[in-house]
């Protein structure tokens, strides 16, 4: 997987599939409701939510604008406190130097905690193809890795998992991955979290290296910043004698101070708590490990170019987009094809590939159906922008890549035409009245390439009589 | 030219042109309102922790109360914690204190049944205790593997918010933000807890 599910079809077929999958819409449904109020009781708790907000927006804004000083500061302030800093420009070459980091440690097994930049860059495969496992510790990831599926939510990735499904799979796979799950193990998820202590804990014991990634990273200060809820973050950031973090280079923060903001802004927002169960922060190497900070731009510094888009970078990964999102509650995760589902995707997938890239330089990729399709998987409702902690104007991105990606000649045709009969009133008229004569012969379905319009929309009636000619009929000036 | 040279070019022509951004003063943190105890005790008990609050020199007593209830025979203590804790935690008949110098295996770890410690800062409003790895509280693993953990929080050490909290805190120290016992939703976003740290956490706040 590399940023995007392998030959992954575009997103209407995706969402139709999904659509039909009623589980998945009683889970979503469930899961996304349930967030959704906890998120609005501990985000009404704070008087000052607004200008928490404001605030994460413009220490975002000023962090980007300065990326490069910034950054500088990060990898002095990390190798002071006797951490070695990595930069890769692409994911095979952050592959390439997380696998060398693991071989001269001459371990073949490595632990990982959740991480988005490392499955953005297929880290797993990477790695399993020079020979090297890694093992995910996350409960979720845990269910998606044994399960051999995809993510599906940026907080709760198996959210398209029952508990009997998920039982079903401990059962059958755990055993090929290390200890096996009880035999009589119920699908109570309190067993169940038994069994992924048990199976985890050996692991955690015998683990030499550690990959992870990071919320943030500071600037000033070189700590690095992991929230989670499980524990299993500590586990990989304590135990193991090696740490490697890889970081996209938007994770930066200027100040030490700034946490303030983000570790008020983020809990609520993704998990709807006021603090989540762990936070943990290091500087370098702490408590005699080795650290190493790989600082991945894989097609981050392309969005940054764009003014518009370059947003999307604010983005701490809360999810609170996807839980508001209509679209997301109906299709799930995987509709999106990529490790970034739901509103975020939409804008991020397609940026992070480079379709808003104006020269053909986009690295040989050119601009996938899936990518192109991605823009469009909105309803351009607004409630992602009002829900995002640090005010990415969702909406605003989806609209203006809407008008970069390639457009079929047959609607760049009609639209010409539409343009040209709106344009002036008498136009407009005759192409009314000519029209109500010819309203016997409409059919219900566009032949060509209209059809994929008509797939999902019915075509309106059209009246006999235009309201204009009605209001000249009736006189309606001269009442 | 290498990738640290080259993703530093592509930064600075990305945002060339961009007009500058101020970075915003730090808030004013909302003052103290002397409910902070109150309100901490609350807060920790929401994340379903076991919360008692007494007057300065009855935690001992509370203590092993804590342990002889928890039934733990073999309870680690780091290095520097107060005393009268550490005797509190020797008096709980039949336990087995376990020290942490020379360092212990994570699989020794892996054996012990609790930890008792005390913490760097608790912050009021969310419910958090944070640890330092300074004295009396142990490098971070001490706090992980064993599957209950007891922790002594003084008044003094009571934060209202984050922003006092991160102000207080030294960022070279490698830090622990503990919001309740380990937890995970991820199964049908039932809350469990407990899945790798502690199942259990106990907090006794001094007044
Ligand atoms: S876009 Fe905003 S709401 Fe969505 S995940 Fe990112 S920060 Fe959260």
């Amino acid at each position: 997987m590399s940023g995007t599910f392998l030959g992954m079809p575009a997103f209407p077929g995706n969402a139709a599939a999904a659509v039909r999958d009623s589980q998945l819409r009683f889970n979503l449904h469930k899961a996304t409701r349930t967030i959704r109020g906890k998120r609005a009781a501990v985000v009404g708790e704070l008087p000052d939510w607004g200008e928490l907000r404001a605030a994460g927006k413009e220490i975002k804004d000023h962090t980007l604008r300065n990326l490069d000083r910034y950054l500088l500061q990060l990898e002095e302030a990390v190798t002071r406190a006797g951490g070695r800093v990595h930069w890769a420009a692409d994911a095979a070459e952050a592959n390439r130097i997380v696998a060398e980091l693991v071989e001269a440690t001459g371990e073949t097994k490595v632990v990982k905690v959740k991480s988005m930049a490392t499955q953005e860059i297929g880290l797993n495969e990477a790695l399993a193809e020079r020979g090297v496992t890694a093992y995910e510790t996350d409960l979720a990831e845990l269910i998606v890795q044994l399960g051999d599926d995809w993510p599906s939510h940026i907080l709760v990735p198996a959210i398209h998992r029952n508990r009997s499904e998920i039982r079903e799979i401990f059962r059958e796979k755990m055993a090929e991955w290390g200890r096996a799950a009880p035999e009589d193990l119920t699908d109570e998820p309190r067993a169940l979290a038994e069994a992924a202590r048990l199976h985890l804990r050996e692991r955690f014991l015998s683990s030499k290296v550690a990959i992870s990634g990071a919320n943030f990273m500071i600037a000033e200060t070189g700590t690095l910043v992991v929230l989670e809820s499980e524990g299993n973050g500590r586990m990989c950031l304590t135990l193991p004698e090696t740490l490697i973090s890889v970081v996209g280079i938007e994770k930066l923060l200027p100040r030490w101070q700034d946490l303030e903001v983000f570790l008020q802004l983020l809990p609520r927002s993704s998990t709807g708590e006021r603090m989540n169960p762990y936070t943990s922060t290091w500087t370098g190497a702490a408590e005699g490990q080795e650290f190493h900070l790989v600082l991945l731009d894989n097609g981050r510094t392309d969005v940054l170019a764009d003014e518009v888009g370059r947003q999307a970078l604010r983005c701490i990964r809360c999810s609170a987009c996807l839980n508001v999102c209509p679209v997301y509650e109906r299709v799930g995760g995987h509709a999106y094809g990529s490790v970034y589902p739901g509103p975020i995707g939409a804008i991020l997938t397609p940026q992070l590939h480079g379709m808003t890239r104006a020269t053909p330089a986009s690295h040989g990729r050119g601009i996938s159906e899936l990518d192109a399709s991605l823009p469009y998987a909105s309803s351009l409702c607004g409630a992602c922008f009002e829900a995002c902690p640090v005010a990415i104007d969702i909406p605003e991105v989806l609209v203006h890549l809407r008008a970069k990606a390639p457009h079929p000649r047959s609607e760049r045709l009609a639209m010409r035409a539409a343009g040209w009969i709106f344009d002036r009133p008498v136009r407009l008229a005759r192409t009314q009245r000519f029209g109500g004569r010819l309203r016997r012969f409409v059919p219900g379905r566009l032949p060509g390439p209209g059809a994929a319009w008509t797939d999902t929309r019915d075509i309106p009636d059209i009246p006999a009589e235009s309201f204009r000619d009605w209001w000249d009929r009736t006189e309606g000036s001269t009442r | 030219m290498n990738s640290r040279e080259r993703i530093l070019a592509r930064i600075r022509t990305a945002v060339a042109g961009a007009p500058q951004v101020p970075l915003v003063p730090s808030r004013p943190a909302a003052a103290a309102t002397g409910r902070e105890i109150g309100l901490f005790a609350e807060r920790v008990a929401d994340y379903r922790a076991v919360v008692h609050v007494v007057d300065p020199g009855k935690e001992d007593a509370v203590i092993t109360e804590a342990l002889a209830r928890r039934g733990a025979r073999r309870v680690v203590v780091p290095g520097g914690l107060p005393q009268e804790w550490e005797r509190a935690v020797r008096d709980h008949p039949g336990c087995e204190v376990v020290t942490d110098d020379p360092p212990l295996s994570a699989a020794e770890l892996d054996a012990v049944d609790g930890v008792v410690t005390g913490c760097a800062a608790g912050v009021a409003e969310t419910g958090t205790i944070v640890l330092d790895a300074g004295p009396g509280q142990g490098r971070r693993a001490l706090t992980l593997m064993p599957d209950y953990h007891l922790c002594l929080v003084r008044a003094g050490q009571i934060v209202a918010g984050v922003p006092q909290a991160v102000a207080a805190l030294d960022p070279a120290r490698p830090l622990t933000w503990i919001s309740g016992p380990s937890a995970t939703s991820d199964i049908e976003l039932d809350r469990v807890e407990g899945v790798h740290g502690p199942r259990t956490l106990e907090v006794i706040v001094i007044r």
